[in-house]
Formats: C-alpha cells, structure tokens, sequence
C-alpha cells in the first residue's frame, strides 16, 4: 500500500461502480463543497485515473494524489 | 399457507414481471396458494419514451398512456395506493392511502428514476426537459415559437433514464429544424458530462461524427453548476459559461427515500446482484428497473428483460424449486438519428454495442414497436 500525507475532507466511495460512476460520483460531490476541499474518490474502475487526470486538466481542479489499495484506488482531488 | 409476493411499482418492469408470473403460476394463483399484489401510486401505465417525440408534435401525452386495468392480468391483485414505507425485518410494506401494513413473502422494488431539476440552482426556472408530461408539454410549446437563436441540449446528471435520448432529441431537433427551413437561424449544442459524447464508448464514436456532420456543436467534460435564468447562462464546475436562447436539459435523477429508509442502498439505489437481481440489504428483496443499481442501462428494455428473468426465478423459489434464470444484462434500444432515420444498440453485461448505420426501415420499425408496446406491458412480447 501507498503512503500519503494528503488528507481528505470529504470522500465519496464508489468503489464497484462501472465508468463513468466514479467520476460523475466526484463531479456532484464537487458541485456542493467549497473551494480549498480536498476529496478523496475511492474506485476501483481502470478507466478511473484516465478519465479524472482529462477532468482536472480540463477542469483546474487539482489532482494531488492517488494511492493504490491493491484492489480499489484513492484519488485526493482540490477544489480550485 | 398462501405465499404472497408483492410488487412496487407498475412501471415497464413491475408489470411485465406482474404479468408474466399471471402466467407463469397461474394454477397455484387459481388454487390460493400464491397472491401477487401489484401496488401503483397511480391508475394509468406511462410509456415514457413517447415524451421524446411530443415536443416535435409527433406524439401526444395521452399516448403514453393506458390504465392499468385493461393491462394487468385478471389473476393479480391490482392496488392504487402509495407505498411510504418497507419494513424488512418485519417483511411488511406500508400503504399511504389505505393506512395499512401489508405482509408479503417476496418483495420487488420497481419504482423507476425520478427527475430532480431542483438540485441544480436555477435549472427548474431557466431549463425545459422532456422526462415527464408536464416538461414534455411545456417543450413543445416553447420549440413551436422558437424559429432563431441558440439551442443547447445539455446532460446534468448522470445516470439518467434512456441514455440514448438526449442524443436523439439533439438530432431530431436537427432534422426538424431542417425539415421547418429554420436550420440555419438555429444553432445547436450539445454537452455532455465526461470526455466524449457519450458513457458507452461505441455510442460516442459513432455519434461524434454523426454530430459534425449535423453542425451539432458537441462540449464535453461539461457539468452544469448552476444556470442563470435572467442571462440564460449555464455555469459548470469546469469554470465554464455557456449562453443559450432555449436550454433543454437531462435533470439529475434521484432514486428513491424508500430505498435508503429501509437501508437498502445508501444512494436511493438498490444495491442488488446483477444477475439474480436480489438486494443485498435484505433477503426476500428484489429490485427491479430503473431503481436498481446495475451496470447496465437505465432503460424500459433492460427492465423488460430483467423482469422475465426474475418472474423465471420467484416462480421457482414460489414453488419451492431452485430457481436458474439469471439476468445478463441484456438491453436493447433503438436511437432516433432524425426524423425519419434511426439506428439501435443492443448489448449485455459481456457484449459491448456497436450501433448500425441509421436507416428508414429501422426508424419506420421504432415506430412500430412504440405501438405494440402495449403488448410489451402485457407480457406478450
């Protein structure tokens, strides 16, 4: 397991959800926190860290982290 | 001792499941030994793809629908009430109207999706959606005065009933505009939630030329925040603006308090097995349609054919046999790409879909099928 310093405020599990669940999971859980929030996304969809790394390069949102469980991710994600 | 299996929900896949378990036990049903209870919070049978084609005046609202009775089998106990509440350890289900408690043996959840326009600040106001009568209505007034200016076609939430629709109403209203000489002072966007023009990655690429094709302006990665009905201006969580003249929106869709009440999926959904369609949260619970969490489409077609599947298995397990009918996912829709044109996609929880080109015949048997739905809802198809 992956070690990190990053600390979320929220986190939204979406784990067993098929694309784009997960992304649309963070994305409205987005829409409700303030700016400066860290959100962690659990998942464990491979199509998660493609379509999240496009979102935030689109979006300005930043991802800060992603930590491997083995059998689901996290992704620590900032609120611009 | 009479077993009793109660249905919530009269929707495509409550009463297909209703009416073919008429048929399927109907000796035990005759001889009182098994009762099945079809509850509905209203009298009629909806047939809510028939919303899509009411805005560009081909349908009515009237048809989409019928009342139940002349739909539902002799042999089930048809109940016009609210359920409000579901009692899994005590296996009771609540009915709001009647004031009682009523015990059942198996239970199906099949309430469908329900439309949520309000959880977008200002999109009830500034938006029109066709994913109910009242919307539909309003759309079709609004579409038959709008002659110029900006259409955006914009998916807010996803998951949402159809999927295809939204694309389908994008180029439907393309070729109506075309058919009406009004193309030109019209221009047309479509947006979308992700990366591409659509969840199902064959539907996107097939639709995202067919778009450019149509001059249908596609913005992906496009999540609606809130819209500004004063300026007509949608704001999204990607720090973006969009200005429109008429904003048809997908609302956000919600599933159901009943479901997270009786604990049986945190998000309104019911967290069940895709194949045998049983709730985690409970035994003798199943879920069935648009209310159930699965990984496949939220669609009438995937509830018809999960219905037969599950009626398959409650007639076993109702007889005492084990039941071997799994549900595969399969799902089956067809896509207007005009308004005389369409293609479909069918596909299962293993076979992706890849989408045929449009043609007239398909269109033409579209048509047809909407008209013999109704022998869909009756279990005969």
């Amino acid at each position: 397991m992956s070690e990190t310093d990053e600390r979320a405020d929220v986190t939204v599990d979406a784990v067993g959800s098929s694309c784009p669940g997960p992304l649309m999971d963070l994305i409205g859980k987005m829409k409700s926190v303030e700016s400066g929030t860290v959100v962690e996304l659990l998942s464990s969809n491979e199509g998660t860290e493609k379509d999240l790394t496009e979102w935030t390069e689109q979006s300005g949102h930043e991802l800060v982290d992603i930590v491997d469980h083995g059998d689901h991710q996290s992704y620590y994600v900032r609120k611009r | 001792m009479t077993e009793r299996i109660v249905i919530v929900g009269a929707g495509t896949g409550g009463i297909v499941l209703a009416n073919n378990l008429a048929e399927e036990l109907a000796t035990e049903i005759d001889a009182g030994d098994i009762e099945v209870q079809l509850v509905n919070d209203g009298e009629d049978h909806v047939y809510k793809p028939t919303w899509l084609y009411v805005p560009f005046g081909e349908k009515t609202l009237a048809d989409a629908t019928r009342p139940l009775v002349d739909l539902v089998d002799d042999r089930i106990d048809l109940t016009i009430d609210r359920v409000d509440g579901v009692d899994t350890d005590d296996k009771t289900v609540s009915l709001a109207g009647a004031g009682v408690d009523e015990s059942y043996d198996h239970l199906v959840l099949a309430m469908g999706a329900q439309v949520t326009p309000e959880e977008t600040p200002g999109l009830a106001e500034g938006g029109h959606h066709f994913y109910g009568p009242e919307g539909a209505a309003a759309l079709r007034d609004e579409l038959a005065e709008f002659t110029e200016g900006h259409l955006v076609v914009s998916v807010v939430g996803v998951p949402h009933m159809c999927p295809v629709a939204p694309l389908e109403f994008a180029l439907m209203a393309d070729a109506w505009f075309r058919d009406r000489g009004l193309r030109e002072d019209v221009d047309i966007t479509y947006t979308y939630p992700i990366g591409r023009a659509h969840g199902i990655e064959s539907v996107a690429e097939w639709a995202g030329p067919l778009m450019d094709d149509r001059d249908v302006e596609v913005e992906t990665f496009f999540n609606a925040e809130r819209v500004d009905p004063d300026t007509k201006t949608i704001h999204t969580v990607e720090g973006r603006e969009l200005d429109y003249d008429l904003l048809v929106a997908i609302p956000p869709h919600d599933g159901s308090d009943l479901v997270r009440e009786a604990g049986l999926g945190d998000d309104g959904w019911v967290d069940v097995d895709p194949n045998t369609l049983e709730a985690r949260g409970a035994d003798d619970v199943y879920a069935l349609g648009d209310v159930a969490d699965l990984p496949t489409s939220k669609a009438g077609s995937a509830a018809h054919y999960a219905a037969g599947a599950l009626a398959d298995r409650l007639a076993s397990i109702a007889r005492g046999e084990r039941p071997t009918a799994e549900y595969d996912g399969k799902t089956v829709c067809f896509i207007e790409s005009g308004t005389d044109e369409a293609t479909y996609i069918a596909f299962d929880y293993e076979e992706s879909p890849t989408p045929k080109p449009p043609s007239k015949l398909i269109h033409w048997s579209k048509l047809g099928y909407n008209r013999s739905y109704w022998l869909t809802a009756r279990g005969v198809l």
